[in-house]
């Protein structure tokens, strides 16, 4: 499975793509996606991310977010260090349809909500049958 | 093979130590039969240290409302974190990825020193979690006075 990951509380993102010139670590986030009549929702745990550092952006299909990380942790003093603070990656590939131009996006307690209308003539209609 | 005293509180950390609190978190995950789903541990990983009078308690906490989050100190120095991941998602739809963890989680740790139970403070702000431990007056470094004779 490509997105598995790595450790229970997140996975490290993967390197196919061009080198990123931040350092510090990189992870997956942890997404959920699911489809209701209308749209795709897509939730993304971005713990950490202030919204101001959340990057969404859309191009040739593909959605890429990229959430920086304002670091909290300190360097010493640890009694216990069981995960580390990184930027957060991850690129969707989205169909055609899906309308691109409606997507919008909200955050709220570490988690982003990325909503992807479908396109009008994908919904499911109800043909009304006449009797005549 | 040398073996390692496992302490999960040491003051020193060691990336031995931190693999083998990786195994640990590995096994258990298999080895639980809970609700757990998808690789994603429902129980929050946490990163504790210590600066100057006080400790530190941080957990990522994704979607977690304040409402569903219990932090609390007994004993002096047990400090019990308890809390639910809630489905965020829509009554009626089709899942196509479910990756989030789903479900009620308890973790109780014992730090090295007492703390005041009456100043633990805790702030939840992006889904990261932050409780701080002051230390009991007990606790605290106190200077003694040499005297010269």
């Amino acid at each position: 499975m490509a997105e598995a990951t790595t450790t229970p509380a997140k996975g490290l993102a993967e390197q196919t793509r061009p080198e990123r010139t931040r350092g510090g670590i990189q992870f997956s986030p942890r997404v959920d996606i699911f489809e209701t009549e209308d749209e795709l929702l897509l939730y993304a745990e971005i713990p950490g991310v202030k919204p101001d550092n959340i990057d969404l952006h859309y191009e040739n299909g593909e959605l890429t977010l990229n959430a920086r990380v304002t670091p909290r942790l300190p360097t010493q003093g640890f009694l216990l260090k069981e995960y580390e603070e990184g930027d957060f990656y991850r690129a969707f590939t989205i169909s055609e349809t899906i309308d691109a131009s409606r997507i919008s996006a909200q955050a709220k307690n570490g988690v982003l909500l990325v909503h992807l209308p479908k396109v009008e003539k994908v919904k499911p209609r109800q043909i009304n049958v006449r009797a005549d | 093979m040398r073996m390692a005293r496992w302490q999960p509180l040491a003051t020193s950390w060691d990336p031995f130590q931190q693999l083998q609190s990786e195994m640990n978190r590995l096994f258990d995950r298999w080895t639980q039969p809970t609700e757990r789903s998808n690789g994603g541990a429902v129980d929050p990983a946490v990163n504790v240290w210590e600066s100057g009078e006080a400790a530190y308690l941080e957990a990522e906490l994704p979607g977690v409302e304040f409402k569903d989050l219990e932090v609390y100190v007994t004993g002096g120095n047990q400090l019990t974190l308890k809390g639910q991941r809630k489905p965020l998602v829509p009554e009626k739809g089709v899942w196509h990825r479910q990756e989030r963890p789903v479900g009620t989680f308890v973790r109780v740790l014992t730090l090295p020193f007492a703390v005041d139970a009456d100043k633990v403070d805790a702030k939840l702000e992006n889904g990261v979690l932050l409780v701080k431990l002051p230390k009991h007056e007990a606790a605290k470094p106190r200077k003694i006075a040499v005297k010269a004779e």
